[in-house]
C-alpha cells in the first residue's frame, strides 16, 4: 500500500475537465488546491487503484441494491450517464487481486456483492481524472472499484465502513505479488441535493471531518447515519466512503496535501492525501 | 427520525413508491431512449408504468411533485440533464429561487440550518 486518496467525486468537476474549464474564475480555486496532491501522485504511480465509490443509478438498478460491492472484470466502460460518455479512456480491471480482496474480505465475515459487468460512472471517473487529468489513451493504472451503497436507507454503517476498509488493508497487504496499491475514497462533503435544505453546507463539520479522518478515525466511525445527514445533508453520507479508505491503511500514515472549496455546483469539496509510511518499512 | 430531518431520504418505502419513476429516469442513461422518450413523453411513461401522478409529475416537469411521489434526485437528474437544466436550477426549484440566486447563495458559502 502506497498511498490513500479522499476525493470529491461530482460530476461538474468531470465536465470542468472535459471542457476546458480548469482555470475559470468559478473552478480555478478548486484545481489550484489539488495541484500539490496530483505532482506528488505523479511521482508515486501506484499498479493498482482500489477506488471506493458508489454508483448514481447507471449500473446498479433500485430492484437491486448490494449494500457492499467489488468489481471482478477485466475492464470497465465508462457510463453513459443520460448526457453521453466522459471522453476518457476505458477503465482496466485487476481481476486477479479483485478475486484476492472477494475472497480474502468474505472470509473476514463482509459479505460482499460481485459485479463482472460493470458500467463505471463519475462516481469512479472523476476520481481518476483528480488523480491523472490527462490521460491520454490509458489510464496509469487498473482499478479495483469498490462499491457502496450510499444512496439508499439504510446505508451501512460508518463503523461497519470502517471495518470494511481495515478487512481490505489486510486483504491487500496478503497479496502474494509486488504490487503497489493506492486506496481511494471519493464523495462528500456536505451536501443537500433535494428538498428544502438544498443547498446546505456545513464547513464546521467539514473541516472536522477532513482533520479528525487523519487522526481520530474512531470518532468519525461512531456517528450514526442521522448524525451524517442531520450534518452533512442527505448526500453527505457519502463521507463514510472515506472511512473505508482510511481503514484499509496501516496506523502509519502522514498527510500529504489536503485542500476544502465551496462550491463545487451544489456542493462542498475536497481533498485530502495521505502516504501510507507503514509499507515504506516492509521494503 | 429520518423525515424530521429531511424529507426526500430514499428509503425502502420511498423506493417501492418511486420505482416505476425512477426506473424510468434511469432508463434515459441510454441513448435511444432519450429518443424514444423526446419523440412521446406520454406513451414513454404508460411503458414504464407510471401512476397518473407520476406521468403528469413527468409531464409538468413538477420536481417537487415527483420527489413526492417516491422520485430518487439521482433518477430525475437525467431527466433534467435532458431538458439542460443544472443541479442547481433543481435546487433553485426546491428552495423557491431562480437557479442563478442558488448558485449565488452557494458562492457565497452555502445555505446553512440550525
Amino acid at each position: 500500500m502506497t498511498w490513500g486518496l479522499a476525493t470529491s467525486h461530482v460530476p461538474s468537476i468531470g465536465a470542468a475537465m472535459d471542457n476546458g474549464k480548469t482555470t475559470d474564475e468559478y473552478w480555478k480555486p478548486l484545481f489550484d488546491g489539488y495541484t500539490p496532491a496530483r505532482q506528488w501522485m505523479v511521482e508515486h504511480t501506484p499498479d493498482v487503484a482500489v477506488i471506493v465509490y458508489n454508483d448514481h443509478a447507471n449500473a446498479v438498478d433500485l430492484n437491486l441494491v448490494p449494500t457492499f460491492g467489488i468489481g471482478t472484470a477485466e475492464s470497465y466502460a465508462v457510463a453513459d450517464e443520460g448526457w453521453g460518455r466522459r471522453p476518457v479512456p476505458p477503465v482496466q480491471g485487476a481481476p486477479e487481486l479483485s478475486e484476492h480482496l472477494v475472497r480474502k474480505v468474505i472470509d473476514d465475515s463482509f459479505d460482499v456483492a460481485t459485479f463482472h459487468h460493470l458500467d463505471v460512472d463519475h462516481g469512479l471517473t472523476v476520481p481518476l481524472s483528480v488523480y491523472c487529468p490527462e490521460p491520454g489513451e490509458a489510464w496509469p493504472c487498473a482499478v479495483v472499484p469498490v462499491l457502496v451503497n450510499v444512496i439508499q436507507y439504510p446505508q451501512p454503517t460508518a463503523a461497519r465502513c470502517y471495518a470494511l476498509g481495515q478487512a481490505l488493508g489486510r486483504a491487500i497487504r496478503s497479496f502474494p505479488r509486488d504490487q503497489k496499491v493506492a486506496v481511494f475514497g471519493t464523495g462528500g462533503m456536505s451536501h443537500q441535493l433535494a428538498g428544502a435544505r438544498a443547498g446546505l453546507i456545513n464547513k464546521e463539520f467539514d473541516r472536522m471531518f477532513l482533520q479528525a479522518i487523519e487522526t481520530e478515525p474512531d470518532k468519525l466511525a461512531a456517528l450514526t447515519r442521522e448524525d451524517y445527514i442531520r450534518e452533512a445533508g442527505t448526500e453527505g453520507i457519502e463521507l463514510i466512503m472515506w472511512l473505508i479508505m482510511r481503514g484499509a491503511l496501516s496506523g502509519n500514515i502522514r498527510r500529504v496535501h489536503d485542500t476544502y472549496h465551496v462550491p463545487a455546483s451544489n456542493t462542498a469539496a475536497a481533498l485530502a492525501l495521505f502516504e501510507d509510511l507503514g509499507a515504506k518499512e516492509t521494503v | 427520525m429520518v423525515k424530521a430531518q429531511d424529507n426526500y431520504v430514499l428509503d425502502l418505502a420511498q423506493n417501492r413508491r418511486g420505482l416505476a419513476l425512477n426506473r424510468m429516469c434511469g432508463s434515459l442513461k441510454h441513448a435511444e431512449n432519450r429518443a424514444r422518450f423526446t419523440a412521446g413523453e406520454a406513451a414513454y411513461c404508460d411503458s414504464y408504468g407510471l401512476s397518473p401522478e407520476q406521468k403528469k409529475a413527468i409531464l409538468e416537469r413538477d420536481w417537487i411533485a415527483m420527489l413526492d411521489l417516491g422520485a430518487s434526485i439521482f433518477y430525475t437528474f437525467k431527466l433534467a440533464m435532458l431538458d439542460q437544466k443544472s443541479m442547481q436550477y433543481l435546487g433553485g426549484v426546491f428552495t423557491g429561487m431562480t437557479a442563478e440566486e442558488f448558485a449565488a447563495e452557494l458562492r457565497a458559502g452555502g445555505r446553512k440550518f440550525g
